[in-house]
């Protein structure tokens, strides 16, 4: 539990880090740096969008797999990395 | 009867078409039937034709016995046959001989046809009956319509049908021709067989029918001749119809429903989170995937991949005109030729919303002494302030006319019909050219017009009837006494977000016009103005006021009736040097223009305007002394920059404070006081980027400004080599301003190319400059006004490069400054180090000298017994030497 506690507080820490959030496959969040309703709306709304990039990859080469998603926006940064159970939400704030 | 004869008469028909063809082949011989009226439906009348010998006979004479009212005669039978004996066949009866012979009864009825009805002109009935109903006709008679309804009712009286012999008509040979009849005789078969053979068991068995001969009997089918028929025509009916389907279906009917989903999304409550907290696969999920998103993070940090570096590259590229095209360029020059009094342009403006309007005020190049020499001179020619339009540059649009030289002026931001001049004599003036307005709206048109009058010579053109300008006067001076002193050399309008009263504290300005102005003089006050009437007002200027009523001219308007020549300003801050008597005398003020009403009151205000807009002019309807119940506005920044006559850059304030000693409202000491020019400062201006950027321009330097650091400017040049004398920044460009010089030179500096000299320099005119206004029209179009010594306005156009801020410059701008800032505060820290080094380095010498001097007895001693110890040993090393002692005996002097 500290161990996890400490990844998250070192992510935090790096710089224009704005939240990271972590979800089951499901979509539900189940721990997030930052409040509530942010929180359920970035799991709700990623969820669908990350199945979708997996079942891409994977339907054009079976034997690929996403290891890393991350979405450019002109406020900030939006990072996912899927795991078999888990995935995890960062999000940043690029620098200028 | 009728219906009877019908049937006959059918049957009839068809007897009399049979028998009409050989009627008339066979002569009328005695065997052929009588002639009868069957085919007209009364087979009992005979047409007959009676001669006049048979009338005569007979007693039938038409006209004389037989007449209309009794066209018949009824005649014996006897008389007939008589009469057939005599004449034999000429009698005229021959032809119905047989039907008198058959004839029932004794007397026939003979009856005239006088219309030829049936053919001649007499006909016989030749039964009874038809004589009964021609003697006694039915009560149903055609002609006896209206006797027979009345009678009717009366007399109906029921009669059975009686049977009447059957007639033969010839209706049975009809039917026997039609009837079938069986043509030959019908054979009987009769068919027997022993009664044993009924009902026996059958017993049923195949048999191949070509086996046995005979067994069957074949009718082949073969093409008989006889039958095949050929149709060569055939019926066949045919109907055009339009083809029409009709098919149908069953739709649904959808109508619009409202239909809502509500739902929430799924957590998980708290216990699970914190079991999933727990579990292994988190931490390790985690463990793999952190080294990856710590990458990613740093990456984002080291570099923006996403950057269009070309475009980030560039600068603008579509530019208009020659890109290495930097002068200013000659566009137009206004000169008053009307005047010949050597006049010098003091102050310019330009029109705020028309084009190519600009205004300029002249004031005579006069020194002091001669003013006062020549003032009677000067009293004759009215001073004024001049319109000028870039469609004529000969002839001045308007003038205005003032008591006095004005030095400065400005319109007013919220109405551009007023203006507000400061005069040299220290009085306020103001200008209300609202009636005027559409006159200097409409000067293109009369672009035309000036065009063909060029081509005139000059001497010409004085009776131009078009182009009379028209001397407007001034509609309000402010009072003399309790004004400025000495000339006015700044006005300001104040914005229209705030105002301010007596004691300096600010408050919202709910009118939404500006209704202020500050003004500086040489007298080393500042003023405010309100141009709103004072509730107060003392009976003397009511009285003043009356006065005033007669004298002033019918043509002026009456804005500021309320103010002239009572106007009082509405505070007065001193600018003292402190102890000593002189004071600072303020050339130009900068006042700070904050913003700070406007986003929190913006609905308020413009609700107000609104209301206000239903009315005329604001002008027209002011009203003063409103700020009494509204709140003071609290941080409001109360400090602006003044320049003085010495070269000084005042920082200070103008809220009033109340004197602990003497209780009288005094003004604050000034904030800060920066010596920096060697001039008289005149030009104190605020970019019109960065709200905190001052520009001072004075004697021979210019300086740049942030409020807020006090510990100097950011930028200070080194002296030129000329004397600066006008400067303003750039509208469009926050790095550019431009300065005049005393020898008709402009500079133009770029703090983004050269900080410390200008980046161009442009001769304009051959004397002092003595004011510079840009303005920009549109994108494309930049002008600057250029105004000097000798009266003449310049006005040039800004090229493209100087006009047009490349893409960062703002931003560039900002870390220059920001640079400068901490530079300063750099040399502000260094100025510490250094003076601490210094401050070390004193204590370090001043150590230095107490050392020499402080060493102690013991050291001495220490010393001396030093010395004397080497001395002891050189003595024996010495001895030695010389054999004086042994070495192998050695002892030392010092056991002993």
């Amino acid at each position: 539990m500290a161990e996890v506690e400490e990844t998250l507080k070192r992510f935090q820490s790096q710089k224009g880090v704005q939240g990271i959030i972590m979800v089951n496959t499901e979509g539900i969040p189940i721990k997030s740096t930052m409040d509530h309703p942010t929180t359920t709306q970035y799991a709700n709304l990623r969820h669908s969008f990350i199945l979708n990039a997996r079942s891409t990859v994977h339907e054009i080469d079976p034997q690929n797999d996403l290891t890393f998603l991350r979405i450019r926006s002109k406020e900030n940064e939006i990072m996912v990395v899927p795991d078999k159970a888990y995935f995890l939400i960062v999000i940043q704030n690029p620098t200028e | 009867m009728a219906p009877k004869s019908q049937k006959q008469k059918s049957s009839g028909d068809r007897k009399n078409s049979k028998r009409s063809k050989p009627k008339p082949i066979l002569p009328e011989s005695e065997e052929a039937e009588t002639l009868n009226m069957e085919s007209m439906g009364h087979p009992e009348i005979y047409p007959l034709v009676l001669t006049t010998q048979t009338q005569e006979i007979f007693n039938c004479r038409i006209d004389e016995d037989v007449t209309d009212e009794q066209p018949y005669k009824l005649i014996k039978k006897e008389d007939i046959f008589a009469d057939f004996q005599n004449r034999a066949a000429v009698s005229d009866f021959y032809p119905v001989r047989k039907v008198i012979q058959e004839y029932p009864g004794d007397e026939l009825l003979v009856v005239y046809d006088k219309d030829f009805r049936y053919g001649l002109n007499f006909y016989l009935i030749g039964t009874e009956e038809g004589k009964e109903n021609y003697l006694n006709p039915p009560e149903i008679a055609e002609e006896q319509e209206d006797y027979k309804e009345h009678i009717i009712e009366d007399l109906y009286v029921y009669r059975p049908p009686v049977s009447k012999p059957w007639v033969s008509l010839g209706s049975e040979k009809e039917i026997e021709e039609e009837s079938v009849k069986e043509s030959t005789k019908q054979i009987t078969y009769m068919i027997s067989r022993k009664r044993s053979k009924f009902g026996a068991p059958i017993k049923f068995s195949d048999q191949n029918a070509s086996s046995i001969k005979d067994a069957y009997i074949e009718c082949t089918a073969y093409p008989d001749r006889n039958f095949t028929l050929k149709q060569l025509e055939k019926d066949v009916g045919m109907q055009v119809v339009p083809k029409v389907k009709d098919t149908s279906t069953q739709t649904r009917w959808t109508y619009p429903k409202n239909a809502t989903t509500q739902y929430y999304p799924r957590e998980f409550s708290e216990e699970e989170k914190e079991i999933f907290g727990q579990s292994k696969t988190l931490s390790d999920f985690l463990n793999n995937v952190s080294i990856s998103v710590e990458i990613a993070l740093q990456q984002n940090e080291i570099m923006n991949p996403f950057v269009d570096d070309w475009k980030c590259l560039a600068e603008e590229e579509s530019t208009f005109g020659d890109k290495t095209d930097t002068h200013l360029k000659e566009y137009q020059s206004f000169t008053d030729l009307h005047n010949l009094t050597e006049k010098m342009v003091t102050s310019v403006s330009w029109h705020p919303t028309i084009y190519g309007l600009i205004a300029v005020s002249v004031a005579v190049r006069l020194s002091l002494e001669e003013r006062v020499h020549f003032s009677g001179k000067l009293l004759l020619q009215p001073s004024l302030i001049l319109f000028w339009s870039f469609s004529d540059p000969i002839h001045p649009q308007l003038m205005l006319e003032s008591p006095d030289d004005i030095f400065c002026f400005k319109f007013c931001p919220s109405d551009p019909n007023i203006i507000a001049g400061g005069c040299i004599n220290g009085q306020i003036v103001m200008w209300d050219i609202t009636a005027h307005a559409d006159r200097i709206e409409n000067i293109k048109t009369g672009g035309s017009r000036s065009k063909k009058a060029t081509l005139k010579p000059m001497f010409l053109l004085e009776p131009d009837s078009n182009k009379e300008a028209t001397y407007i006067r001034h509609c309000a001076v402010s009072s003399i006494e309790n004004g400025h002193k000495k000339v006015i050399t700044d006005i300001h309008w104040l914005p229209d977000t705030f105002e301010i009263n007596r004691m300096g504290s600010v408050f919202e300005n709910r009118s939404g016009i500006c209704c202020q102005l500050v003004t500086c003089s040489a007298d080393c006050t500042i003023c405010f103005w309100d141009i709103r009437p004072q509730k107060a007002l003392t009976p003397q200027s009511v009285e003043k006021k009356k006065e005033e009523n007669i004298e002033i001219p019918f043509d002026v308007p009456s804005t500021f009736l309320h103010l002239d020549l009572s106007w009082k300003p509405l505070t007065k801050i001193r600018l003292s040097k402190g102890e000593t008597n002189l004071d600072h005398c303020p050339t130009k003020l900068s006042l700070s223009e904050d913003n700070l009403c406007k986003s929190q009151d913006k609905v308020l205000l413009a609700q107000s305007k609104t209301v206000k807009a239903g009315e005329m002019n604001p002008y027209y309807n002011l009203e003063g002394g409103l700020a009494n119940h509204l709140k003071p506005i609290e941080d409001f920044c109360t400090k602006f920059f003044v320049g003085t006559e010495e070269g000084g850059v005042i920082y200070t304030d103008w809220k009033m404070e109340r004197d602990s000693e003497t209780g009288r409202l005094m003004a604050k000491k000034p904030v800060n006081l920066y010596t920096v020019h060697d001039g008289a400062v005149h030009t104190v201006q605020r970019s019109p980027f960065y709200k905190d950027i001052v520009l001072t321009i004075g004697g021979w330097n210019v300086a740049i400004w942030k409020e807020g650091v006090t510990t100097g400017p950011l930028l200070q040049s080194s002296c030129a080599p000329k004397k600066y004398t006008a400067g303003h920044w750039s509208l469009t460009r926050p790095g550019v301003f431009y300065i005049g010089r005393e020898d008709g030179y402009i500079d133009i500096w770029d703090l983004l190319e050269k900080t410390h000299e200008p980046a161009q320099s442009q001769n304009i005119c051959i004397t002092m400059i003595t004011y510079i206004k840009p303005w920009t029209f549109s994108a494309k179009q930049q002008f600057i006004a250029i105004a000097d010594y000798y009266g003449t306005l310049h006005i040039l156009e800004i090229p493209w490069t100087l006009s047009h801020p490349s893409t960062n410059e703002v931003s560039s701008m900002n870390y220059y400054f920001e640079r400068e800032v901490k530079h300063l505060e750099y040399i502000e820290q260094r100025k510490k180090i250094r003076d601490q080094e210094k401050k070390e380095m004193e204590l370090e010498l001043e150590k230095k000298k107490t050392k020499t001097y402080q060493k102690s007895k013991e050291q001495l001693e220490a010393e001396l017994k030093r010395d004397y110890e080497s001395y002891l040993e050189l003595e024996k090393t010495t001895l030695i030497n010389l054999g004086f002692l042994k070495v192998t005996e050695k002892m030392s002097f010092m056991d002993l």
